[in-house]
């Protein structure tokens, strides 16, 4: 059975260009904008969305979205808070995924998360703290709940890791770079070659992260994968205008997104 | 070897314990437990690391009764001496054998993260003495408190980076250090500073402080004819107490963990994560962990700035979870009146983290002296570090901790 997450990236395919998959963090600038800013996004042109569960001590993340999180935690956000707004834009928009880290999960407890998680129309969970081989009981209570783990691929990952990972769903996160989030100021010139080794060894479309901050990298990204994830470029565009989050995001992603479609109609 | 050794493969101490890190850093976790499990058997290794304890640092430290503190508790006692370590405390054991580690892997950048400036000044000395560059990752708000601490890393040759996010404190520099491995992991080694963290540094630290228990075990039995009957050590991220347990572990030996209780557990602001017993992952182990209901980390407390940590190895939880060792807390008020204790009665100026087991010891005295305890102390650290700290809190509230036993005690 297809899930929402092959769909969009299927469709993307058919378009002959990357998908986009924007990342924004919950709460930031508060929680009453994730619904506009999601919104926002989606007419904006991304074929999917990252949607960020703050965590005190993330420790995959640069400055921008260390940020972004201080703040939200700082207005009190509470996960439920996150769920229930989630749930109320899930079924007019293009698939969701949550992007936390693993202790506030497991303090949910796996098998409720999942389950609520799933209740609010979330397609699959990213955990930068989770390595495939710490994640089985976490997977197997995920594919329960029809979500997928989504893997993540660093330039320092051994190809028996890439064997492991034939057996995920939904896609491969591709960190583009040795390092944590935050903008760039060119790509990385492992990223080809750190893509082509997914497609050599995985049947899973491949997205990469980490860095990616303009439409000119959006594109020399989108040659080389199937899917572009920008995130904190996205976070410090909103962040440097509060009051105007979604036409913030809306152009930047429609920025993005030209970009793509550009090579390929190029192509 | 029993079969009930832990860690298993995958670093597991019973249900603590593994790798919660980010995929980049799995292939060099694994370099790292090969280089180690190499390194641990190679007789070459173990000859430097000895030679490097015995005529750099001092070892083997002494251990000997405490016979006015044992005369005034009516309780034997014994105080092993980490506190006459070079650079004041048991940290420098592991920093000497990660750093000895690093360079035999190649490695030429250490890293490390810092709360007191302890185990920073303990790594910025063993990257001194190989010729090494160290950085050293320090919350801002310690590297106020701490200010000496940040000068003696500087004249050990060591970069100081202030720690700016979240708290500012021990567990945002550690963060902050991970940040720096994932960005430069192919030619940087991170030293950590406890029995904490991925899998193998629990298990590598404990060995590395495993010294102190070998040590103290002879000696016991030379000194008093006879095994403790209890050891009594400090819990930050417990690497003094697991170093000091681990080689009497099949013994019939009890073991007491002091956690800081800071102002009372009852207000929240304290570090005894083991008595919260919530489990929780945080810097790549699952263990005990202070958090709210969302999972996000709650900060912690204590007069101490090395028992300052919302966390605590995985292989004291286990041993929590197994009954192996009980664990106990100590207030800020109690440790600091243990500290002048000791001084007075030994001549002793225990760091105000070893004062902490002290103050259990001195607490727990009447059920000590009805089991006709033989209680053994780890002396972890030296009080200098704190004087200054100690003078500024008494000046400030007009007087002394006190020190009589039976005052102010709530057993
Ligand atoms: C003297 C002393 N004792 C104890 C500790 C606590 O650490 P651990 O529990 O790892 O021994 C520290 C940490 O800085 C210390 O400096």
């Amino acid at each position: 059975m297809m899930s929402a997450i092959d769909s969009a990236f299927r469709q993307a395919r058919a378009e002959g260009r990357a998908a986009l998959i924007p990342y924004i963090t919950a709460g930031f600038p508060d929680l009453a904008a994730l619904p506009g800013l999601v919104a926002a996004l989606a007419e904006g042109g991304a074929d999917l969305i990252e949607i960020g569960i703050p965590f005190s001590d993330p420790l995959a993340d640069g400055p921008v979205l260390q940020k972004a999180a201080s703040a939200a935690l700082a207005r009190g956000i509470r996960i439920r808070d996150i769920l229930q707004s989630v749930k109320g834009v899930s079924g007019q928009t293009v698939p969701l995924l949550f992007l936390t880290y693993i202790n506030p999960i497991l303090r949910y407890g796996f098998q409720d998360f999942c389950r609520d998680s799933q209740v609010a129309g979330i397609q699959g969970l990213i955990i930068p703290d989770l390595p495939w081989r710490e994640g089985q009981s976490l997977r197997h209570m995920a594919h329960a709940q029809k979500l997928a783990v989504i893997p993540l691929v660093a330039p320092t990952s051994t190809d028996a890791h890439l064997m492991e990972i034939r057996r995920a769903r939904g896609f491969v996160y591709g960190v583009s770079v040795t390092g944590v989030t935050g903008a760039r100021t060119r790509v990385d010139h492992g990223v080809s070659l750190l893509a082509a080794r997914v497609k050599s060894q995985v049947n899973l479309p491949v997205a990469i992260g980490f860095g990616i901050a303009t439409p000119d990298q959006a594109r020399q990204v989108g040659q080389v994968a199937d899917g572009v994830i920008v995130g904190s470029a996205l976070v410090d565009a909103i962040a440097a205008q509060p009051d105007k989050a979604e036409a913030v995001a809306f152009r930047f992603v429609r920025n993005m997104k030209e970009a793509l479609t550009n090579i390929a109609t190029k192509a | 070897m029993s079969t009930t050794e832990v860690p298993n493969r995958q670093g597991r101490f019973g249900p603590f314990g593994g790798q919660y890190v980010p995929e980049t850093l799995i292939p060099a976790l694994d370099e790292l437990e090969l280089a180690y499990r190499a390194a641990r058997k190679d007789p070459h290794f173990r000859r430097e690391l000895h030679e490097l304890l015995h005529e750099y640092v001092g070892r083997p430290t002494p251990l000997r009764l405490a016979p006015r503190m044992s005369e005034a508790l009516k309780v034997e006692v014994f105080l092993k001496r980490e506190d006459l370590n070079h650079t004041g405390a048991h940290k420098i054991n592991n920093t000497l054998g990660q750093v000895l580690l690093a360079q035999k892997m190649g490695k030429t950048r250490i890293i490390a993260e810092t709360g007191a400036g302890q185990h920073g000044v303990a790594t910025a000395t063993a990257a001194a003495l190989f010729g090494l560059k160290a950085e050293i990752y320090m919350g801002l708000e310690d590297v106020g408190r701490q200010s000496l601490n940040v000068y003696r890393m500087k004249l050990l040759g060591a970069r100081v980076h202030a720690v700016e996010s979240g708290t500012r404190t021990l567990k945002d520099a550690t963060n902050e250090a991970i940040r720096d491995w994932v960005t430069n992991v192919r030619d940087t080694f991170y030293v950590i500073g406890s029995v904490v963290g991925p899998h193998p540094y629990p298990m590598m630290v404990r060995d590395f402080q495993s010294v102190i228990g070998i040590e103290a075990r002879r000696q016991m039995l030379k000194v008093a004819g006879a095994l403790p009957s209890h050891i009594v050590a400090c819990v930050g991220g417990g690497s003094n107490s697991m170093g000091i347990f681990y080689p009497f572990r099949r013994d019939p030996v009890r073991f007491i963990g002091v956690e800081a209780a800071g102002e009372g557990l009852h207000t929240g602001r304290h570090a005894a994560s083991i008595q919260a017993a919530e489990p929780g992952i945080l810097h790549g182990s699952l263990s005990y962990l202070l958090q709210d209901d969302d999972g996000q980390v709650h900060p912690a407390h204590s007069i101490s700035a090395g028992l300052d940590y919302p966390g605590v190895g995985p292989e004291h939880a286990y041993y929590h979870h197994t009954g192996r060792a009980q664990y106990r807390s100590i207030t800020d008020q109690e440790a600091l009146s243990a500290f002048h204790q000791l001084a007075e009665w030994e001549g002793i100026i225990p760091a105000l983290e070893s004062a902490h087991a002290i103050a259990w010891v001195i607490k727990a005295r009447e059920e000590l002296g009805a089991q006709n305890a033989r209680v053994l102390i780890n002396l972890s650290g030296r009080g200098d570090k704190d004087v200054d700290q100690v003078f500024a809190l008494e000046t400030k509230s007009g007087h002394r901790a006190t020190s009589h036993p039976g005052e102010g005690s709530d057993a």
